[in-house]
């Protein structure tokens, strides 16, 4: 086996040789040609025509970008506490963040993908996975903010997630990591036959995007990784790659990596559906947080849920198959028709494309190869539409173009390829500057892409910027696919690590983006709408100040009888009803971030005086011409002081 | 005369007059309708944001109801029920009567807009934040234009009438076209 190895990779070494020479002979022959500069160009006060939705994978956030112009707009903060915008820090956010395993203020954010209706992406939300305590978050396009984040029991390594079907049914979870369901102390060793792995499917409320786990599938412990829905003719189907069917549980590199092919589970979902909602499966006892975040109320509420609805797949026959896939393939991707599912078999020489229609008439004829735990495989040729032969090395994920042509990355090789669906064969290869993981064409995982960009996103950056240390930036790259040939137009930085991406264009989202919110709408509890109910109450040892900001104050501004020991909340409220002049705030020695707070919204943060004085606070945004003169006064005296609690503005408190 | 009569009542239907300010900040400029009997925004909270720019210069808020949105309303509901009378009458030279009455409310109209625009725009507070004085060392004034369009500080600030003076306008025309229609008829026939 040893010898095997070696001589796999030594071969991979020259092919990789071979390659990076071909790719320097490229670029110096003048790829970059100037028109790539005008095409990426969005003069000044213009506006992009695409956005994108850029995952942070280790920084556990999720960043928008315009496409084609590269250019950063925003972080929204999902899965990690965010000091710039108070998510996770202030009173309103932290529930966000609970888990059954208690507050859990990071996670490592990898797929997002855009709500679709009638199969074609509607720009309504974002859902995202967190892998490593396994969540999903739905961020809201109309404010760029998470709104929701569901646990998912009985799953480890949330990987092959999380990705909505073409009416926004589902938003599906898959585990990396196969464990024990549920849960319990047991050797490791003993992993073959007792593990499982769960896919998860949530559902979506049409109107609201809430989630709600509608079943678990319990599957047998192999790792899934990636999947994507069936579409058009296959729609109700979903597909996950697994690798890891040897369900070895030690050095996987190795172990995991002995089958010449693991499998593609197809599921029938909407088979399963029909189950469940006649009252199959069972309900099995378990703990997972589900955090909403109310607009009206610019609050977010975690409940622990109790139980979840678990099927086995053999008490549904029909609705889970295995198609055998070469080589612990990584990406699970569907192309615009639906007919053709491609395993990106990263340890394989060739790309493995399924056909849906073949699958379907292998299942009807009983062309049935064996079985894993019962679970039946179908043969591989039946099922097999064609193979890419030999376009690269170490496949990792495949986009399409919507005129039927499907681009492929590859990790070793450094490349993405773009190949004929149906025909198979390769029309053209453009380096990445390094190692690309994901791609991205706006609308990818829909009937519909938008193939004019593709985005591949690197994971190695190595000289492409100005060097920053040990640590760089991670590094995208934009090509123009809309003429036969690829061209590279652009190198940009990008935020964390980024695992996938979701496009969308900007006139499905911009008219609906809010400018602010209203305070007549503002349902906070602590909300105080105008400067005249502005107060100071004190509830034993906690103290409530009811504070409000608009240019350029504080109401109150000077505060006092607050005792060192107490508790106080600061509940801010922002008057503003202009676009973007939100306030800021924040107090010397908080134990906190600052508040960053929206015209019209109600934040709130805590602070324990722990020393007699008088503390200023002050405005951390610079939000007028008067800014710097945006600031007050909070006196503290010893605990046992007898100093009455008044509050004022633009008066002597005395 | 009828349909002269009836025109002004467009007021309590559409604006009177637009007051818009342009600044580098406001790419949608900010800007404000002056109704017979109120003030509204153009855009949502508009004349919060006025009131907001304008208080750094010690201008006052612009007041939720001023007494003319209680005489204008009158005056119009007034006129018009003179001018049905003069119709149904239908003697011309009322008609002229009404035209001159028209004109001389009108102008006793804008004048007063002038007297509370150049209130609002000079009666600042002494303790403004922010003071700016003319050329001449005198204190600046903030007024917007009657009628036109002027640069005050930052901002570029447009007054014009909207339909709503126009349909006013067009009463007052309508009134003496058919006081001459009224004399041209009076000709003809041989008393």
């Amino acid at each position: 086996m040893k010898t095997f190895l070696k001589s796999t990779f030594a071969l991979l070494s020259i092919l990789v040789a071979f390659t990076s020479c071909n790719n320097a002979s490229k670029s110096n022959s003048g790829a970059l040609s100037s028109s790539a500069a005008e095409k990426v160009y969005v003069a000044p006060g213009e506006h992009d025509e695409f956005y994108a939705f850029i995952s942070g994978g280790f920084s556990g956030q999720l960043s928008v970008y315009g496409l084609p112009s590269g250019r950063l707009f925003k972080v929204i903060p999902v899965f990690s506490q965010d000091a710039e915008k108070a998510y996770g820090y202030n009173e309103e956010t932290k529930p966000m963040l609970n888990t059954s395993h208690g507050f859990v203020p990071w996670d490592d954010s990898h797929h997002p993908d855009i709500s679709q209706t009638n199969g074609e992406i509607d720009g309504r939300w974002v859902f995202i996975n967190g892998n490593n305590t396994p969540r999903i978050a739905k961020i809201d396009l109309s404010t760029f903010e998470t709104t929701e984040i569901i646990e998912v029991p009985n799953s480890a390594g949330n990987h092959s997630s999380s990705f909505v079907t073409e009416n926004s049914e589902y938003v599906v979870a898959g585990t990396r990591f196969s464990i024990p369901i549920p849960q319990k102390d047991m050797p490791i060793k003993d992993y073959k036959g007792n593990f499982k792995g769960s896919l998860s499917f949530i559902s979506i409320d049409p109107e609201h995007g809430h989630m709600d786990i509608k079943f678990q599938l319990i599957m047998p412990g192999f790792d899934y990784d990636l999947s994507h829905p069936g579409r058009g003719k296959s729609h109700g189907w979903f597909f996950f790659t697994t690798y890891n069917t040897e369900e070895a549980s030690t050095l996987m590199e190795v172990n995991a990596s002995q089958n010449d092919k693991d499998f593609i589970a197809a599921v029938n979902w909407k088979k399963i559906e029909a189950y469940v909602n006649n009252g199959g499966g069972t309900m099995m006892p378990t703990r997972y947080a589900h955090n909403v975040y109310d607009e009206a109320t610019h609050s977010a509420t975690s409940t622990i849920k109790k139980e979840v609805r678990v099927v086995n797949p053999l008490d549904v026959p029909g609705a889970v198959y295995f198609l055998p896939t070469p080589k612990s393939p990584h990406g699970c991707d569907v192309d615009p028709s639906g007919e053709y599912i491609v395993g990106n078999g990263k340890l394989s020489a060739n790309l493995t494309v399924h056909s849906f229609t073949k699958m379907l008439d292998a299942i009807e004829n009983n062309k049935v190869a064996g079985d894993a735990y019962g679970i039946p495989i179908l043969n591989f040729e039946d099922v097999l539409a064609g193979v890419v032969e030999q376009p690269g090395l170490g496949p990792l994920h495949t986009e399409f173009d919507g005129k039927g042509n499907a681009y492929t990355t590859f990790f070793i090789s450094s490349e993405v390829v773009k190949w004929k669906l149906g025909t198979w064969e390769v029309v053209d290869r453009q380096a990445c500057y390094y190692s690309v993981g994901h791609l991205m064409i706006p609308g990818g995982n829909s009937q519909k892409p938008f193939g004019k960009y593709v985005v591949a996103m690197n994971k190695i950056t190595k000289d492409r910027y100005l060097p920053t240390g040990p640590e760089v930036t991670q590094s995208a790259q934009l090509y123009d696919i809309s003429g036969e040939k690829m061209e590279l137009l652009l190198d940009f930085p990008t935020v964390g690590e980024p695992h996938y991406a979701a496009g969308c264009p900007a006139d499905l989202i911009k008219p609906r983006s809010k400018k602010l919110f209203k305070l007549e709408d503002n349902k906070h509890p602590y909300a105080t709408l105008s400067e005249a109910d502005t107060k100071v109450v004190r509830d034993g040892k906690t103290v409530h100040v009811y504070m409000t900001t608009i240019r350029s104050h504080f109401a109150p501004d000077n505060i006092e009888g607050v005792k060192v020991g107490d508790k106080v909340y600061f509940h801010i409220t922002n008057l503003e009803q202009d676009y973007d002049v939100p306030h800021g705030v924040s107090m010397i020695g908080a134990n906190t971030s600052e508040l960053l707070i929206m015209p019209g919204q109600t934040e709130t943060f805590l602070w324990e005086p722990k020393q007699v004085g008088v503390w200023p606070f002050y405005c951390t945004d610079f939000c007028s011409a008067l800014h710097q003169e945006m600031q007050g006064y909070v006196r503290v005296s010893p605990a046992n002081s007898n100093t009455p609690l008044k509050w004022s503005l633009g008066e002597d408190i005395e | 005369m009828f349909i002269a009569a009836l025109l002004p009542l467009g007021l309590f239907l559409f604006p009177l007059w637009k007051i818009t300010l342009e600044a580098p900040q406001y790419p949608i400029p900010l800007g404000m309708y002056i109704h017979i009997n109120d003030f509204s925004d153009v855009h949502p909270h508009d004349i919060k944001n006025i009131n907001l720019m304008n208080h750094y210069v010690g201008m006052k808020y612009i007041p939720e109801a001023i007494p003319e949105f209680e005489i204008f309303p009158i005056g119009i509901i007034v006129t018009t029920i003179i001018g049905l009378l003069i119709a149904f009458k239908g003697n011309y030279k009322w008609f002229l009567f009404w035209f001159i009455l028209m004109i001389v409310l009108s102008s006793a109209g804008l004048y007063d807009f002038y007297l509370w625009e150049h209130d609002y725009g000079h009666d600042l507070d002494p303790k403004a934040i922010m003071k700016f004085t003319n050329p001449d060392g005198s204190v600046m004034g903030f007024q917007p234009p009657l009628f036109g369009s002027k640069d005050i500080l930052n901002f570029r600030a447009h007054s014009y009438p909207r339909l709503g003076a126009l349909f006013l306008a067009l009463g007052i025309t309508a009134s003496f076209i058919a006081y001459l229609i009224g004399k041209k008829n009076n000709k003809k026939i041989p008393s």
